[in-house]
């Protein structure tokens, strides 16, 4: 069973699993919305003292600090019980691609060239996880959501805000992927 | 201990995204590329199999695990608010490699440096809160 589980998962066991958990937090009257913990984390931090939009009662999100917790979790039971030896099996066109851009073929889920130490103390590594960091925040609550409350969840209910969001989503990663990441790296 | 079952949901949740590979950085290159299924399948499914699950709640008028109905809020409509944060939030997406689900699992799998974008996701939303007014939305 565990040998089962720590083989990669194929894409309609995860994509099916997703749905479950929407459909759970729908059902424990809550919905399905990741980065609204970064505003109840600031608003909790007592931003809400200087700034209106923090002004809220975050108490009243707390559950969803917890389903952050259980990521964190579903983290450590996975990297600890559940990991497979196997590299990351992307395409041989995503390997020949990044190693132009000076990316070794993986061995590990991440890439050594980003989240090594090494990497983490040069200015180049801080700064693309910093700054990719910052724009994922302010991106995604200016967006009103981020993958999760509008990939899922607002693609769910059909919203067409949602597939606007979503729309930028791709033109800010192909921006990223065709000309900073050369750039960059 | 009321709180549990959320602390459980994210567990699943935090699983799913590890062996999927979702919270990969190289996925995620490899979806932008457009050089495999893999993320556009997990997406996919998830909308296919949740736009069933909200149709059938909506119909059926289901009610959650206290009695109340289950209602969903429709997104405020505009525009510039989600072209332009849905830009912003994709150059970072695809720079880290992870959205804000991902980013935690993680720091689970002792990616210590993803804490880095963790802290920077934390000052954006600040940002954010600072210069609402100023933006078109």
């Amino acid at each position: 069973m565990i040998e089962f589980l720590s083989q990669p998962w194929p894409w309609y066991t995860s994509g099916t699993l997703i749905a479950l958990v929407m459909v759970l937090l729908l059902f424990f009257g809550k919905s399905f919305g990741f980065s609204s913990n970064l505003r109840v984390i600031c608003s909790a931090c007592g931003a809400g003292k200087h700034v209106k939009f923090f002004d809220f009662n975050w108490r009243s999100q707390v559950w969803n600090l917890l389903f952050l917790v259980g990521a964190v979790l579903g983290g450590v039971i996975s990297s600890q019980f559940l990991a497979g030896d196997a590299p990351v099996a992307i395409s041989q066109e995503t390997i020949r691609d990044l190693s132009a851009l000076g990316f070794s073929a993986p061995d590990d889920l991440q890439p050594e060239e980003i989240f090594s130490m090494e990497a983490l103390f040069s200015v180049k590594g801080f700064l693309l996880l910093l700054v990719g960091g910052f724009m994922i925040g302010f991106g995604s609550r200016y967006a009103g959501g981020c993958t999760s409350g509008h990939a899922i969840s607002g693609l769910s209910n059909l919203q067409l805000p949602s597939l606007i969001a979503v729309i930028g989503f791709f033109i800010g990663g192909l921006i990223t992927t065709y000309f900073l990441l050369p750039l960059i790296f | 201990m009321k709180g549990l079952k959320y602390i459980l949901a994210g567990i699943l949740f935090g699983i799913v995204m590890s062996k999927s590979e979702a919270i990969s950085w190289y996925r995620i290159q490899e979806m932008f590329r457009f050089q495999a299924f893999h993320m556009y399948g997990i997406i996919g499914t998830a909308v296919v199999l949740g736009a069933l699950a909200t149709y059938i709640i909506k119909k059926y008028n289901l009610r959650d695990y206290q009695g109340n109905q289950i209602v969903f809020t429709p997104k405020e409509k505009s525009v510039s608010r989600y072209l332009f944060g849905g830009t912003i939030f994709g150059l970072g997406w695809a720079l880290t490699g992870a959205c804000p689900g991902p980013m935690f699992v993680n720091i689970g799998h002792a990616y210590w440096a993803i804490l880095i974008a963790v802290a920077g996701a934390i000052g954006g939303t600040f940002f954010y809160g600072v210069i609402r007014d100023k933006l078109p939305h």
